[in-house]
């Protein structure tokens, strides 16, 4: 598999990213923004980070970089395209997802590990994992309160579009496991075709036993799969 | 050409911020204080004589860039 890791000015989890793929064998290329060509890719991300200071809003000003044309040419074919965190952000900024991503209900910076639930397992991105699976995931945001209108969200349930949602320790999606406000505990979304998917939590962060934990690492075998 | 941009969010749309002042301000004493809403203000200098154009190019970069319109309002208001 090829993936394709785009760089900003602000990235931070780029090279963390590029570590878990190359782990599982990725052939990867780290893309700079400013770049108006994409390699050949199976899967595109767009990291974490804090790309442009978060100038204006988180991931607003990265949305109208000339890579991201390409990308969202690339995602209107079809292509993996994967963002996490600020990634996520960006790409509802450029208008590949839908919604929007607010600060955090508490107003705080939150830095932790959080549990998610597999909502849907029926997809490229979920499918080494089990349906009700909890994940232990690690978060690191001040923006990934997610807010879309009620006609959005009602689709986004009935078409199964959101993967993994917030939950406690005995896996009820409750507001005790939700660490941020996100309307009805949304962690992550797909676009309608599941070709794109949004996510605040770093899988890339639990792609090693001894460093944090591996619960992430089946996202990236899901997708070689 | 000079215009005047603030950017808001929509009154449906929860303002965390804006609450956290109210409150201040209320706890300060100004008891017949409603609410505030906080925003963002731009103040956009245009080379262009024609005020319609410009105008009508100041709302394009409010849809495209300085505001995201599923949580947010703008207001734009010609100064000079």
């Amino acid at each position: 598999m090829k993936s394709s890791v785009i760089v900003f000015p602000g990235s931070n989890c780029d090279r963390d990213i590029t570590v878990a793929l190359e782990k599982l064998q990725f052939k990867n290329s780290m893309v700079w923004h400013k770049e108006t060509e994409l390699p050949k890719s199976d899967l595109i991300v767009v990291p974490g980070g804090f790309s442009y200071g978060d100038y204006l809003r988180s991931g607003a000003i990265a949305a109208k970089s000339n890579i991201l044309a390409e990308v969202i040419r690339a995602g209107k074919k079809g292509a993996l395209i994967l963002g996490i965190c600020n990634g996520f952000q960006i790409l509802i900024e450029c208008g590949l997802l839908q919604g929007a991503l607010l600060r955090n209900s508490g107003l705080k910076f939150i830095s932790k590990d959080i549990l998610v639930k597999v909502q849907s397992n029926k997809n490229k991105f979920f499918n080494k994992y089990k349906n009700n699976e909890i994940l232990k995931l690690n978060i690191a945001h001040n923006e990934g309160n997610y807010f879309t209108n009620q006609k959005h969200l009602e689709e986004l349930e009935s078409k199964e579009l959101i993967p993994i949602k917030y939950c406690n320790d005995k896996g009820d999606v409750s507001k005790e496991g939700n660490p941020n406000g996100s309307i009805n505990n949304i962690a992550g979304i797909f676009n309608n075709h599941k070709n794109i998917l949004g996510m605040m939590p770093h899988p890339e962060r639990m792609s090693d036993k001894l460093l944090s934990g591996e619960d992430g690492l089946s996202l990236f075998l899901s997708l070689m799969n | 050409m000079k215009f005047s941009v603030t950017v808001t969010l929509k009154k449906d749309v929860l303002d965390p911020q804006g609450k956290v002042v109210g409150q201040t301000l209320k706890n300060m004493g100004f008891k017949n204080l409603n609410q505030v809403r906080q925003g963002k203000f731009f103040e956009i200098d245009m080379d262009e004589k024609d005020s319609v154009k410009a105008e009508n190019q100041v709302k394009e970069m409010c849809e495209k860039l300085l505001s995201n319109q599923i949580i947010e309002d703008f207001k734009i208001k010609k100064v000079e």
